[in-house]
């Protein structure tokens, strides 16, 4: 019996309001993630460490969220021919040793410092890279307001055209959404750099996509529609990975699942009511206010485990109290900027197919004369 | 004269699939103790998270799919620029 409960210290008891709550999240991640392409992870990790999860269960059971939603969006998209299987592949193989490499050291740190040591970790992951990618989706988005969409979605910098003219005897591929021969020794280090940080933070997406787009010269589509074949090739490896260890709580990434299929699915229909520069908006400034939520559980980490930083235990409520608030706004702004454009674009596509139903009528009506 | 065309709802996925997701999830929170016991065992047991993992996502995937299409949100048609 004694047993029994020491494995299971690090699942939390789930009661209604925490099981609604992560309903809730789900749906909000679910619709941002559908909207944006990828990510989501971004704030359901962090969303079930605000309600007490520890940081290395809440990345292992996001991830077993996430691949098989992967796998049923990768189908989906390659009937429309947007997905690269073979870069998928190749990126997914390298990917996954990433996974497994990120894994480790997710264990080991855990083993070494405990639940605050993950967390903390985590969330200094979340931290740097919400911070790069972030204010770069930003600036991004306000450059290309400014362009058509056709200019806008391809990439083109002095690292793709340097990349496009590297010559590597014996290690040259054809990949046909790039329309180029490019050298595995490039896409290897990216899919590894891809799944070291979803084995961290659960969103490999994150360096994935934005690597495809602005190294190799993939078009945005074609690198978010490939980015699911490597979703699911790393994801379903590293969730059996944590899961084999023991770390996968089913319940968790379950009622995620739950909320954020009914958001998937919405935020995807949005996207085909706004234009491009908007997602990556979105994307942006979620991506910051997520950063400062996590930003402000670092001194909470390091209290417990000692080091550096001594809070009061009012402090230690107040800063968990609101990163919490934070966090949360996070999520009602990506909801009320996706649930807006979606609203506003039903309203006008109802009001045209009316217009466009009236002209017809009348079109009729003129022939009969 | 609402709508141009009219889609056929898909009222049948939307039920079938909507009882079955609402009986997996009601198992689910009824037998949180055996879950979360069968989860934290590891090894060969792994294959229990993500074998559940491949039937929720299957079955409720199919279920919310319909559930927008049942309440008409769909996306919107590519239209081609009449110049």
């Amino acid at each position: 019996m004694v047993g029994e409960v020491l494995t299971q210290t690090h699942f939390v008891d789930l009661g209604i309001i925490q099981i609604l709550y992560l309903i809730f999240v789900g749906f909000v991640g679910g619709l941002v993630s559908g909207f944006i392409g990828s990510g989501g992870a971004f704030v359901l990790t962090p969303s079930m460490m605000s309600v007490g999860v520890p940081g290395l269960v809440a990345v292992a059971s996001n991830m077993c969220h996430k691949f098989p939603k992967a796998l049923v969006g990768a189908i989906k998209r390659a009937k429309f021919g947007q997905v690269d299987v073979r870069l998928g592949l190749i990126m997914g193989a390298s990917a996954e040793a990433g996974v497994m490499v990120g894994a480790h050291i997710q264990e080991y740190i855990k083993r070494m410092w405990g639940d605050a040591g993950s967390s903390l970790y985590v969330s200094l992951a979340f931290v740097v890279v919400l911070s790069i990618v972030g204010t770069y989706v930003l600036l991004d988005a306000f450059k290309s307001k400014n362009l058509s969409e056709e200019i806008a979605d391809k990439p083109d910098n002095k690292i793709i055209r340097f990349i496009h003219s590297l010559r590597i005897p014996g290690t040259m591929v054809y990949f046909p959404s790039i329309g180029k021969e490019i050298s595995i020794l490039v896409t290897i280090p990216l899919g590894f750099a891809t799944g070291m940080l979803a084995a961290t933070i659960a969103v490999g997406g994150f360096i994935g996509v934005p690597s495809m787009m602005y190294i190799l010269g993939a078009p945005a589509l074609k690198a978010s529609a490939t980015e699911l074949v490597i979703a699911f090739v790393m994801g379903a490896g590293g969730s059996f990975k944590y899961a084999w260890s023991g770390f996968v709580d089913i319940r968790l990434a379950m009622f995620i699942l739950l909320g954020s299929l009914f958001g998937v699915q919405l935020g995807a229909i949005g996207t085909t009511y706004v234009k491009d520069y908007m997602i990556k908006i979105v994307m942006g400034t979620i991506m910051l206010i997520v950063l400062a939520s996590r930003g402000l559980m670092i001194p909470v980490y390091l209290h417990q485990l000692n080091v550096w930083v001594h809070l009061t235990p009012e402090m230690i409520k107040w800063l968990k109290g609101l990163s919490f608030a934070v966090n949360f706004t996070a999520l009602l702004v990506g909801c009320f900027i996706v649930l807006g454009a979606l609203i506003k674009g039903i309203k006008e596509e109802r009001a045209y197919l009316r217009k466009e139903a009236l002209r017809i009528a009348e079109e009729k009506a003129l022939e009969r004369f | 004269m609402e709508r141009v065309l009219v889609k056929k709802r898909p009222y049948k996925k939307f039920f079938v699939f909507g009882i079955l997701s609402t009986t997996l999830y009601y198992l689910l929170i009824t037998h949180q103790e055996l879950v979360k016991e069968l989860c934290s065992k590891g090894k060969w047991y792994a294959l229990f998270p993500i074998i559940t993992a491949f039937v929720f996502s299957y079955v409720h995937g199919n279920f919310t799919d319909a559930f927008w299409s049942v309440l008409g949100i769909e996306p919107k048609k590519k239209r081609k620029e009449v110049k």
